[in-house]
């Protein structure tokens, strides 16, 4: 069934001078030049709005509008669900989406808000006194022990370091580009912080960044070994992703080819897709197998990292692997961006990260095991302002994806899954990738970093706070607006005004 | 309605004072008294008290619980609770001076104690533990019951009005010991409260503070996992919780201590030798969400000793004065200078860096 598009592309053609770059530049062909009415055509079709056109376009020609061709209005049938019945209709398959949940639903960071001191205790000036940012992820022991001469016994279980409480999250080499992983690598070498790998493996090329690297062991175990798990400063099991709860992750075999295809360790254009579960994981004392097998694999040297979605039963799960032997949590919540997911999945699986953080943390302080194992918080943290948040209600730092795709030249078209990224982040394609220039990808992600970590001190000056280990699980600098009581409680802070 | 202490937070300014001598000398509590005058203006009536150490040396060997009840009820409900855990070795009224300044008075009752053995052998505790379990069961439950004081050779003394009249009310004159700290309170908004007046007691520590902490939540928070429950919702409360989980429980020094609450920078950190470079990294990697941030000058007064700690960036006065055996710290000179007139070694400690005062082994 042929639909009116969803884009119009516009071009002033007084503006236009046939130069011809948005032909070249759209990888969805949507462009192309009619020699024999000398004017630049579009197929609108095609168009996913990414924007690069209208960002290149020298003479702002160009630019992308909604159609306004809809169906008849009506608000419990809208346009996209007809249209979507329209093309299962057609091809009696499962809907592919990409990036994070973009329906209304709320955001909880947007109803918290943030204290600051008046009167009864001072602001702290972070351009004039120190702030400190660093945290150290990793399992903090019960009771200290002492030498026999009486001095602190120092040795501790393994620690990440971070010079923020921000990391890059996993996006596989596969997902997204060699100049993608080039780019998170070294920005996460400059800045003392941490990137993923992803489910991918690890390419050659980048074993020399893994002092600040996280290798993910996922359910397909796609370029696992040795070596590779040697290579980082952590291993992440990924139980699971908040995009896509209870599914395994999806490469469309377009995007598997080759050093793709090698570093998966899997034969070129086959969709690599991981299976739901870990087939070697069916409880939760297989998983205090697994993280105890990767341990063992690298002599206790390297912490463990569960990543799991935010389901709803999440503080009882966190429970289980506060106890299983891991040292660091990563719960990402339904907002969680993603290659590739089934749409329905994606739009109506899983839970807000803000909820389940909240009980997260709540659950392992009431059980006491708050210092057993440490929380990352991700699955669409987009600020400063929500990394504060998320400490506040406890989270130890932050992981982010699609904040860090933006620096990179994302403009969230949410195309991902079809390879043909135009800014050189979700592609294979050769002449695509190297329109990410990995010296400006990185600069720019340090640029966005630096900006967040001057914020989130602003924001903790303002607090009377001067380091952030005095800001986790700090709620009382949280007040909720326009919330229920519920939401509150689970929260567990207080309404503004009170 | 006025929301009660405990009900919500309510930050206030003080002002601290404290002396000690080295020598285990004993001193009535006239001084002390007189050290709050000149200081009258940091507190605000609603709230003073004192801490003594050695002021019952012939009842060393018993915890002395200093209590509230609210009514006989309370009390007959308290009692009954305590006899369950421990032998009654004196019951007895705090003698006071009625006086109009002081008012609406609870019951106050002083109670000698020791930890029934078959208890402690069933429980499988040391008798520390259980006073502070004890302790914290009856503050913790609105009975009408606040236990405010539970060490042993020591007590606070604290009531709703000006700390002056409050050391006369108490006629801490009459009691003799080798270190006081005093407090004079200035909550922003509360109804008195007598337990809502500091010192905090918990064993034998105590705590006088000004400040008001920002890390708060954070530390409450984290501090709770480990038995504690911060009913006041006070910044002393949860320092007092703190100093008995970093001493008591997992055995740190008081430098080492210190070097939690108010650590020092990673930036000087850098700059130390490397094994205190270790020394502080560990204690910050290990216990991060014991660090106080915000204004604090804190006293805490222990078995033996005080140590006096101010916050990082010094947001708030505490000074020091030194003469013969005697060490004085007070949140303004002029206090020092009632205490000792002719004083002459006065001097203001950096942040984070703690004065740590110890009285003669044997001399106390
Ligand atoms: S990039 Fe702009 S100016 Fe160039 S051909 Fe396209 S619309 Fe015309
Ligand atoms: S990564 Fe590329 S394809 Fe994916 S949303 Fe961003 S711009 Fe679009």
């Amino acid at each position: 069934m042929n639909f009116y598009p969803e884009f119009e592309v516009v071009r002033n053609d007084s503006r236009c001078i046939r130069c011809r770059v948005c032909e070249r530049q759209c990888a969805n062909e949507v462009h192309w030049y009619d020699e024999d009415g000398k004017v630049m055509l579009s197929d609108e079709s095609k168009c996913v709005n990414c924007q690069r056109c209208v960002t290149l376009c020298p003479t702002r020609a160009l630019k992308i509008v909604k159609s306004d061709c809809r169906l008849r209005e009506n608000a419990n049938y809208s346009d996209q669900t007809i249209k979507e019945i329209y093309r299962q209709a057609e091809t009696g398959g499962v809907l592919l989406s990409s990036m994070g949940n973009p329906n209304p639903l709320p955001v909880y960071w947007d109803r918290i808000l943030i204290n600051a001191s008046q009167v009864t205790n001072p602001p702290i000036d972070p351009l004039r006194e120190p702030m400190e940012t660093r945290v150290f992820l990793g399992k903090k022991p019960d009771h200290i022990t002492r030498n026999a001469d009486g001095s602190l016994d120092t040795k501790l279980a393994p620690q990440l370091s971070l010079s923020m409480p921000v990391m890059f999250s996993a996006m596989s080499y596969g997902s997204i580009s060699y100049n993608a992983h080039a780019s998170l690598a070294r920005a996460a070498s400059a800045l003392g912080i941490y990137y993923n790998t992803g489910e991918g493996g690890l390419h050659e090329d980048f074993y020399k960044y893994g002092k600040n690297t996280i290798v993910q062991v996922a359910s397909g175990r796609f370029g696992v070994h040795k070596d590779y798990l040697e290579a980082g400063a952590a291993i992440e099991i990924k139980m699971g992703q908040g995009a896509k709860p209870g599914i395994g992750g999806h490469l469309p075999g377009t995007k598997a080819v080759g050093d793709v295809s090698k570093t998966r360790m899997i034969p070129e254009g086959s969709d690599a897709i991981s299976p739901a579960p870990h087939h070697d994981i069916y409880s939760i004392e297989d998983l205090r197998q697994l993280v105890f097998s990767l341990k063992e694999a690298t002599d206790y040297r390297l912490p463990v990292i569960v990543k799991v979605a935010a389901v709803h039963n999440i503080a009882a799960i966190a429970s289980g692997i506060a106890r299983s032997g891991a040292d660091i949590i990563a719960i990402d919540g339904f907002r969680g961006g993603t290659g590739a997911a089934p749409t329905r999945i994606r739009d109506n699986v899983g839970i807000p990260i803000e909820l389940a953080l909240a009980a997260v943390d709540k659950r392992l302080r009431d059980e006491g095991i708050r210092n057993n194992v440490s929380i990352i918080c991700g699955g669409s943290v987009r600020s400063a302002a929500d990394v504060v948040k998320a400490i506040a209600l406890g989270a130890d730092a932050c992981y982010i994806a699609t904040a860090a795709c933006l620096a990179m030249g994302c403009h969230l078209c949410r195309s991902c899954h079809t390879g043909k990224c135009n800014w050189g982040i979700a592609t294979q394609r050769p002449d695509l990738v190297k329109r990410l220039n990995p010296d400006i990808g990185s600069q720019r992600l340090i640029n966005l970093m630096d900006a967040w970590r001057h914020e989130i001190k602003e924001l903790m000056g303002g607090m009377g706070i001067n380091s952030i280990e005095a800001l986790r699980g700090n709620r009382l600098m949280l007040r909720g607006v326009g919330l229920t009581e519920k939401e509150l409680e689970i929260l567990g802070i207080s309404h503004a005004g009170e | 309605m006025i929301p009660l202490e405990g009900h919500v937070r309510i930050p206030s300014g003080c002002a601290v004072s404290a002396m000690i001598s080295r020598d285990g000398k004993r001193m009535n509590g006239e001084s002390i008294i007189q050290s709050m005058i000149p200081m009258h203006d940091r507190s605000n009536g609603l709230g003073g008290g004192f801490a003594a150490y050695g002021i019952y040396p012939e009842y060393k060997d018993f915890y002395a619980l200093h209590i509230f009840f609210n009514n006989r009820s309370a009390q007959a409900e308290c009692m009954a609770l305590l006899k369950e855990y421990f032998e009654i070795v004196q019951d007895e009224h705090i003698k006071v001076r009625k006086m109009p300044q002081i008012t609406d008075e609870p019951i106050i009752r002083r109670v000698f104690v020791s930890p029934m053995q078959s208890v402690l052998r069933h429980l499988q505790i040391d008798e520390k533990e259980l006073v502070v379990r004890v302790v914290n069961r009856i503050n913790a439950e609105p009975v009408g019951s606040y236990v405010f004081s539970c060490g042993k050779n020591m007590g606070a003394f604290k009531a709703v009005g000006f700390p002056e009249d409050v050391g006369r009310y108490y006629r801490l004159e009459e009691y003799e010991a080798y270190c006081w700290t005093a407090h004079g309170r200035y909550p922003t908004n509360t109804p008195g409260w007598w337990g809502g007046a500091h010192p905090f007691c918990l064993l034998d520590y105590s705590i006088v503070h000004n400040g008001e902490i920002s890390s708060y939540d954070a530390n409450r928070r984290f501090i709770e996992m480990y038995g504690y429950k911060c009913t006041l919702q006070t910044d002393t409360e949860v320092i007092t919780y703190i100093a008995d989980y970093l001493l008591r429980r997992q055995g740190l020094s008081l430098d080492e201590m210190a070097s939690v609450i108010a650590a020092p920078f990673w930036s000087t950190i850098e700059g130390k030798s490397e094994a205190d470079k270790e020394k502080y990294t560990y204690l910050r990697t290990v216990f991060p969400s014991l660090l106080v941030t915000g204004p604090f000058s804190i006293i805490l007064g222990f078995d033996g000793g005080l140590m006096a700690l101010n916050d990082r960036l010094k947001l708030r006065s505490m000074v020091v004065g030194e003469q013969n055996d005697m060490v004085y710290i007070a949140s303004e000179e002029a206090a020092i200078r009632v205490m000792a007139p002719d004083i002459q070694n006065i001097w203001s400690p950096a942040g984070g860096e703690p004065v740590i005062v110890r009285v003669k082994e044997g001399a106390f």
